[in-house]
């Protein structure tokens, strides 16, 4: 009898995630879909998208081009004891740039930004809604879907891109950095075997093309969870951080797939 | 209360319930044009919830609520929004924009929905603040503020555009009896002056009566007294003796629902 109710309460519970599971999905949708519908007016604002940008993009420069640095300063350091076995350092650049425009920048500045806009984005939000703030913009007339979460979305789905730009140049200037001033590789060299190897359209478009993705569901995500986070500081406190976590899984997940369409061949 | 053309709103058989709890079950009410209507009743009983309810920003199980003929529930966004812009809203915590001043909560709506110039924009918002006594603190930040204080420049921005009418969320909690007695003479001079139409939802019996031309008593989900204010000081009922006199004992009870204090405490658990 016990296993019976005890199976019976399993049940009840995978039944009622599932069922919030969904909800949830739906309501995302939902909010998407007012999210379009409302961007041609929200255009027509420039001032409220312009702040929006500084606070989302402008704030997230100084933790991007630290870690564009870095990321680009291993990859050198890593690059060149493989590639030195081989007699092929020279090939250090190319090595640098497209592991950075192809993966690395659209990928990591994703994962920074949902760690420092996205969050910031979700609190922000939700603290808004846990004390009426949201409420009382809709009592007075004013739509907050366009007043206060699109230009935050357009914000996002701009800076993004472009931070991801500035993430794999410093990368490139880090990887420089390391390999011409510190390894001894040839400057020239390193400069024309990128300049050779890595295409236009088929590596930095790609890589644009993968962080605009990337951008789209980072904001979405990091909108949604704000609006519909439990008025609560626990609630607010939940949301922030299921931005960060199903941002980077969405990333992630994403990026694989982009991945295997753009390169897989 | 008969309904008349005169009825600005029209509340029938409204039931509501919020995580299986009944709040609502079968209320009317019906709010005279150009009158001062009070809903009064114990914590809980659901009278901010009605509020949001009159704004559309909840939904009825059952009942409707007609502004000026209009079925809120029924109303398309954009038309809900046209109707908001004839009704205002006062939180009962203020619920002023953290990231903007004084001034720019108060300028807000004015903003949103005119193309005034920015100089006139000034002087409303100057002299709609210098209303509630606070035309000094127009470059504060809502931080800065106390909690009257931030409920007085919420006052401010409700009256901004000059709304139709205006439900009023415990405006008299947490003011001084000096920014009582100003805030209690603006609400009657809006009233009066202007021809506004106001609901107040609050707890002191001694303000509200003072402003209201009819008082709805809310307790256990229904209306169970309205009239004058006279009529209800004087009424033998039980429920308005025991509101309007702040008795403890009635038909009201103290304590939320529970098992006896002696079961609670002599419970064992495992």
């Amino acid at each position: 009898m016990s296993l019976i109710k005890q199976l019976s309460a399993l049940m009840q519970h995978l039944g009622q995630g599932g069922l919030n599971f969904f909800q949830r999905l739906g309501r995302g949708h939902l909010l998407l879909l007012q999210l379009l519908t409302g961007l041609l007016p929200s255009l027509l604002r420039p001032r409220l998208i312009i702040y929006q940008i500084y606070m989302v993009g402008v704030l997230s420069l100084i933790i991007i081009i630290v870690s564009g640095l870095f990321v680009g300063m291993v990859l050198a350091l890593q690059g060149y004891n493989t590639l030195v076995d081989f007699g092929a350092e020279e090939s250090l650049g190319t090595v640098v740039a497209l592991t950075l425009v192809r993966e690395l920048g659209p990928v990591v500045a994703a994962l920074l930004f949902a760690g420092r806009a996205g969050s910031a984005l979700t609190a922000e939000i939700g603290l808004m809604k846990a004390t009426e703030q949201l409420s009382a913009m809709e009592m007075m007339a004013v739509d907050p879907i366009r007043r206060v979460l699109l230009p935050r979305f357009i914000a996002g789905f701009i800076s993004l891109p472009m931070l991801a730009v500035i993430f794999s140049a410093m990368g490139v200037l880090g990887g420089y950095f390391i390999g011409v001033g510190l390894l001894g590789v040839d400057e020239g060299a390193y400069w024309s075997q990128m300049q050779g190897k890595v295409e236009f359209g088929h590596d930095i478009v790609n890589g644009i093309i993968k962080s605009v993705a990337f951008a789209f569901v980072a904001v979405w995500i990091a909108i949604f969870e704000g609006y519909d986070a439990q008025p609560t500081s626990e609630g607010v406190s939940r949301a922030t951080t299921r931005t960060v976590v199903h941002t980077s899984l969405a990333v992630l997940g994403l990026d694989f797939i982009l991945t295997a369409l753009m390169f897989g061949d | 209360m008969k309904t008349s053309s005169d009825t600005l709103i029209q509340v029938t058989d409204l039931h509501f319930a919020r995580s299986g709890r009944p709040i609502f079950a079968g209320i009317d009410i019906n709010v005279r044009r150009g009158a001062i209507t009070a809903i009064m009743g114990p914590s809980g009983t659901g009278k901010t919830t009605l509020l949001k309810l009159i704004g559309g920003q909840l939904h009825p199980a059952k009942g409707s609520i007609l502004i000026d003929g209009e079925n809120v529930h029924r109303l398309s966004r954009r038309r809900l929004y046209r109707l908001r812009r004839r009704m205002s809203l006062l939180f009962q915590s203020g619920a002023l924009l953290t990231d903007i001043s004084v001034f720019d909560n108060v300028a807000f709506p004015l903003r949103e929905h005119t193309d005034l110039p920015e100089s006139l924009i000034r002087d409303l918002v100057l002299t709609k603040l210098e209303a509630v006594g606070l035309r000094g603190a127009a470059k504060l930040m809502p931080a800065e503020l106390s909690g009257g204080m931030a409920r007085r420049v919420a006052l401010a921005r409700a009256i901004a555009l000059d709304p139709e009418f205006i439900m009023y969320d415990e405006p008299f909690a947490g003011q001084d009896p000096i920014s009582m007695g100003v805030v209690l003479e603006l609400i009657r001079k809006l009233n009066k002056s202007l021809g506004l139409t106001s609901i107040i939802v609050s707890h002191d019996i001694k303000e509200t009566s003072a402003i209201a031309d009819y008082i709805y008593l809310l307790a256990d989900g229904k209306v169970v007294e309205e009239g004058a204010p006279a009529e209800l000081t004087a009424s033998a009922s039980p429920w308005s003796k025991q509101f309007m006199q702040g008795l403890p004992d009635g038909p009201v009870p103290f304590h939320y629902p529970a098992p006896s204090l002696e079961e609670d405490l002599l419970h064992v658990t495992n």
